[in-house]
Parts: structure tokens; C-alpha cells; sequence
């Protein structure tokens, strides 16, 4: 269960649950872990990284960081402060968009090229993980990334008729909090000098944020099965050479159950560790 | 709380003892083993007059008296609570402990027999395709229950994917030795999950009425069948060669060199080769019925055996000094 947790981010809830600490300690790996499944024993794995403190956390961020080149320090801060000066720029062009026409219907439309952009652009992050840069586990951000990708491209891209849905601006909004807190903190946190409040914002913020991006996100999924089952499209039907078949549409449906065990673990998985940084509180973790 | 378990005779009682045992127990260098939760520091267990010839497995023994739940197999001890765990043929006086040695104990979890988990995982697919092979209600349209396939291929690869959970099957029962006894209950379900699954995914498309043949016909069946026939041999060879490494009952590791089967000449090349076979055989499924969700459970079993090849290539070089350096762990010369 526990690797399961932090791997299955899904959608708004993503980067909230990302922002579980700049070295984000990945659940505790028990040796039910995938990794150590069936046929042939490997050795059991014994992770124990839930005990962190924030303190020995951003110690253990320091320590690593004192071992990360110069060139990656300066480029984990150019990133995150990219990032956030992309993520502040959509959000200020949301809010003059509302501010000018009162109404949500074509907003989608005047940011989709700096949402795509900066969304697209996260995908260095996986990379980052698999040259150990950013101590997360590559199958976590990569999980968390794709999730956001997905949700950018192959919903509210691909299905012109929900882009005007409420629940899209919902979604974005939860986002565009969320990753600006997040890629603030990253870059005070690279600069050595993070403000309580920033610390303070993204352990908190998530706690509306993420049941509110969430919503957002299953709502627009809802809103797009009706066109999605109507044309067919994304899908492959049989017979075809290669003997498979793909339904776009039960992918969706999967997709959105998929966040009934998923939510609620990253959830709590988020409140314990804002439980543990925020309050100090060790947390003698399950095993699993 | 700390319960007090007094291993052989009570301070009160040694001096009623058998004389008869005072002479053989010269050695009165009992040890004390106290058992602390490895989380919490709660004393569990104390045993008193331990024979410090005592393994750990008499240890762990002695330990499920006073606790029943916990059982053997679900009981990891360790010297540090953060440290690995101990091994059941470790003895106690062989360890870096004072008169009284404290070990750390964590619940590994229920625990599931190996035979177990391999026995239900693999009995699954071999099931699970026949009812897909046989067209069994439900699955396809009404007009197609119980109709049989025309296509030769169809039926072949009914009987390779048979055979090869057959296979599984009995070598779990007569063939393999197993290193460990157990393994944490949740692995079952998702294990099953895995197997029984992917077969479900690959049986539909097989056996679909509107399945399409390979595109280079009886060619490609033939040669893709040849790959499979080789390469489950292959992979039996190599069962049989692991086994016979170790005698029944005991847990030693060897390296595993060729014999004279020529399928074991691949140990001259990789650490694993049961795996490289396995892959082999799954390719070789794959192309004989061109279906991309075979190809895609290849892909998977490849990912995750090819971790489990390193692993295990690690594990040897770490134990062994002279294990032979040409040697890769799945892929010659590759991976």
C-alpha cells in the first residue's frame, strides 16, 4: 500500500501531494514493496524514511544539495523559478480574463498555450529524478506528471466541446495555487532562506486544494464521456492485425474510479506529513 | 509488560537439578536474550538461561510460546531496530551480544507459504484461458458460446500457454528449492492480480472471433513456435540445473556453472538465464500470435525480471569473489 500511495497522484491533488517536502520521502518501502515480488527472492527492503522530521529533512536536503554540483543548484533554481513566474503569469492572466469579460466561457481558450506550455515543460522534473538531482523516485513524479499531462492533453485539448465546463476552471485554479506555492518553496528552499509562510502555505493549502482540483478534475472527465463515447475517439476496435482494442471510453471510466483508492491514500499521506513537518510529530509508521 | 520466560531450570530448581545434567552442562555460560518492539522499545520477551548455542530459529520458537499471533515465519529479529534482519541458522553465541542480547523484533505480516502463491498465481491463467479458449458464455457475442476457432494458430497457442502454466505448476511442486519459506500475505492478491489478469487480457484477443492470424502466416507461426519450444526448454534445463546445486532441505548458494546439457551453456553468459529463457518464450508467444497484449506482458515479465537478474547478479558477485566476470545478469553482454 504505501508505495502505492505516493505513486498514485492523481490530477490536481498531484503537486499538492508532490509538495510533501522538497526532498519528498517517498512512503517507507516495506518489503510488500513491487519491488520484492513473487518468483525469486531478492533481498527484503527496509526503508524507513517516514520517521523524517522536517528538520532532519532539510538537513538531509542540505546534505544532498552539498553534493549536488554547482551547475545542478543553479539549475534547480532557474527551473523553480521559472516555474513559478510561469504558473504567477497564468494566474494573473486568469484573473484579468474574469476581471474583463465577468464570465469563465473562453478563458480556458486565452491561456491553453502558457497552461501547455509550463505543464508540458514539468516533464524535466522526471528527468531530474532519473539523474538524481531531486531525490524522488522517478515512478512517483513520473506518475504524478503524466497525470497532469493526461489531463491537459488528452482531456481538455483533445474535447473542445468541455472547454468552457465550470469544472475546468476549477481544476485550474487549484493547480495554479498549488504550483505556485510549490515551485516557491523549491527555490527558497535551493536559496537556503524559506520563509515560514511559504512552508506554511504548502502544507496547508493543500488541504482545500486538493479535494477542490480533484472535483474539478472528475467533473470535466464526467462532462467529457458523452462526446468521448459519441465519436469514438482515441480508440482502436477490432479486427486489426495486431489482435488489440482500445475503448477510450472505458478508459475514462477507469480512470475516474481510479481516484476512489487513490484520493483518499494520498490524502492522508499529506496530512501525515504535514502532521510531521508542521508540528514536529514523529509518527510510528505501518510497516506498509 | 515484561514477561519472564525462564528457558530450562528456574534459579529455585538448580539445586534439585539432575545431577546427571550438572555433569553433562559443564558450561554454565547461559545468555539472556531480551526482545524489544523494534518501533516502540516495548519489552515483548525476556528468556532467560538461553544455551547460547541456540539459533535464532529456536529463538523464534520460543518467543511464539509467549506470543502465539506472531508465528516464525512473521517474525523478523534484528540486532539494531533499523539494522537487517537476522538469519534462523544464526546462533546466538556467534553474534556481537553481551550476556544478554537484545534483539529487535517487527512483524513482518501475515505470511503466505511460497508453494502457496505460486500454485493459485499460476493455476489462474491456465483456467482463466480455457474458459476464453472454450468461448464460455458471456464473454463474446451469444452467437459465438462454445464455437472453436478456424484458425490452426489459435489452437497451438492454446496449447503453448497450457503447457507452459503445466509446467510452472509442477516445477513448483517437484522441481524448485526454495530459499525462503514465506512471503507477506498481501503478495498474493497482488501477484494474482498480475497473472490472472494479463491472461484474461491476452485469451480475449486470442480467442476473439474476430481474431486476425499472423500476417506472414504458417511461416511465422512456425518459427515463433520453434523459439517457444526452445526456450521452455531451455528454461527447465536451467530449473533443473539450480536445483541440483542444492541438496533438498538446505538453503546453500552455489554459483551455477554449465553441465552438460548444452541449454546451461548460457550460464557461461548470464547470471540468470531461466529468465532470458522465460523472456524468449514469451517473445516467441508474442510473434506466433501477434498480439500486442502478449507483447505488452513480455515487456512487463522483461522489466521486472531484469530487475530481479540484477539483484540477484549482485547478491552473487557480493558472496562469491571469483564469480566469473563475462557474465551479465539477463542479456549477454547487454543488460
Amino acid at each position: 500500500m504505501g508505495r502505492l500511495t505516493e505513486a498514485a497522484a492523481a490530477g490536481g491533488g498531484a503537486s499538492a501531494a508532490r509538495s510533501a517536502g522538497p526532498p519528498p520521502a517517498p512512503l517507507p518501502l516495506s518489503s510488500t514493496s513491487p519491488g520484492c515480488a513473487a518468483a525469486m527472492a531478492s533481498s527484503e527492503e527496509d526503508g524507513t524514511n517516514g520517521g523524517a522530521s522536517e528538520a532532519s529533512e532539510e538537513r538531509e536536503a542540505v546534505g544532498k544539495r552539498r553534493r549536488l554540483g554547482l551547475l545542478a543548484t543553479i539549475w534547480l533554481t532557474f527551473y523553480n523559478i521559472a516555474m513559478t513566474a510561469g504558473w504567477l503569469v497564468l494566474a494573473i492572466a486568469m484573473v484579468r480574463f474574469y476581471m474583463e469579460k465577468g464570465t469563465h466561457k473562453g478563458l480556458y481558450k486565452s491561456i491553453q498555450k502558457t497552461l501547455k506550455f509550463f505543464q508540458t515543460f514539468a516533464l524535466l522534473e522526471i528527468v531530474h529524478c532519473l539523474i538524481g538531482i531531486v531525490p524522488t523516485s522517478v515512478l512517483v513524479a513520473g506518475v504524478q506528471v503524466s497525470s497532469r499531462i493526461f489531463m491537459v492533453w488528452l482531456v481538455t485539448h483533445s474535447i473542445k466541446p468541455i472547454q468552457n465546463e465550470e469544472s475546468v476552471v476549477l481544476f485550474l485554479v487549484a493547480w495554479t495555487v498549488t504550483e505556485i506555492t510549490r515551485y516557491s518553496f523549491y527555490t527558497f528552499s535551493l536559496l537556503d532562506h524559506l520563509p515560514y509562510f511559504i512552508k506554511w502555505a504548502r502544507y496547508n493549502f493543500f488541504i482545500i486544494l486538493y479535494p477542490v482540483g480533484v472535483a474539478g478534475e472528475l467533473l470535466t472527465i464526467y462532462a467529457a464521456l458523452p462526446y468521448v463515447k459519441k465519436t469514438g475517439m482515441f480508440s482502436i476496435r477490432l479486427p486489426n492485425k495486431y489482435n488489440v482494442s482500445f475503448d477510450y471510453y472505458y478508459f475514462l471510466l477507469i480512470t475516474m474510479a481510479s481516484y476512489i483508492p487513490l484520493f483518499p491514500q494520498l490524502y492522508f499521506h499529506m496530512l501525515r506529513q504535514r502532521r510531521k513537518v508542521l508540528h514536529g510529530e514523529v509518527i510510528v509508521e505501518k510497516d506498509d | 509488560a515484561v514477561l519472564s520466560f525462564s528457558v530450562g531450570l528456574s534459579a529455585k530448581s538448580q539445586r534439585s537439578q539432575n545431577p546427571l545434567s550438572n555433569i553433562v552442562r559443564k558450561n554454565h555460560s547461559w545468555k539472556q536474550v531480551e526482545i524489544l518492539d523494534a518501533k516502540t522499545r516495548e519489552k515483548l520477551c525476556f528468556l532467560d538461561k538461553v544455551e547460547p548455542q541456540a539459533t535464532i530459529a529456536e529463538i523464534k520458537n520460543l518467543f511464539t510460546k509467549t506470543h502465539p499471533q506472531w508465528y516464525p515465519a512473521r517474525q523478523s529479529l534484528r540486532l539494531d531496530p533499523k539494522g537487517k534482519s537476522l538469519k534462523d541458522e544464526d546462533v546466538l553465541q556467534k553474534l556481537p551480544v553481551g550476556t544478554t542480547a537484545t534483539l529487535y523484533f517487527r512483524d513482518l505480516g501475515a505470511q503466505i507459504s511460497w508453494v502457496t502463491v505460486f500454485l493459485t498465481e499460476y493455476a489462474g491463467p491456465l483456467f482463466i484461458y480455457l474458459l476464453f479458449y472454450f468461448r464460455v458464455p458471456f464473454i463474446y457475442g451469444h452467437k459465438y458460446d462454445f464455437t472453436s476457432s478456424r484458425h490452426t494458430v489459435v489452437h497451438l497457442a492454446c496449447i503453448c500457454h497450457s503447457f507452459h502454466y503445466i509446467k510452472r505448476l509442477l516445477e513448483t511442486l517437484f522441481v524448485h528449492r526454495f530459499s525462503h519459506g514465506t512471503m507477506p500475505l498481501r503478495n498474493i492478491f497482488k501477484n494474482c492480480t498480475y497473472y490472472w489478469g494479463f491472461a484474461a487480457w491476452m485469451a480475449y484477443y486470442i480467442n476473439h472471433p474476430l481474431y486476425t492470424p499472423p500476417t506472414y502466416g504458417a511461416q511465422q507461426v512456425k518459427l515463433a513456435l520453434a523459439i517457444f519450444v526452445i526456450c521452455q526448454l531451455g528454461n527447465f534445463s536451467i530449473h533443473m540445473a539450480l536445483r541440483d546445486l542444492r541438496p533438498a532441505g538446505s538453503k546453500t548458494r552455489k554459483i551455477p556453472y554449465p553441465t552438460k546439457n548444452p541449454f546451461t551453456w548460457l550460464f557461461l553468459l548470464v547470471s540468470c538465464p531461466n529468465y532470458t529463457y522465460e523472456v524468449g518464450s514469451w517473445i516467441g508467444f508474442a510473434i506466433m500470435t501477434q498480439c500486442l497484449p502478449v507483447a505488452l506482458f513480455s515487456l512487463v515479465g522483461f522489466t521486472q525480471m531484469t530487475i530481479w537478474a540484477k539483484g540477484k547478479h549482485r547478491s552473487y558477485l557480493k558472496e562469491f569473489r571469483d564469480y566469473p566476470p563475462l557474465r551479465m545478469p539477463i542479456i549477454p553482454f547487454l543488460l
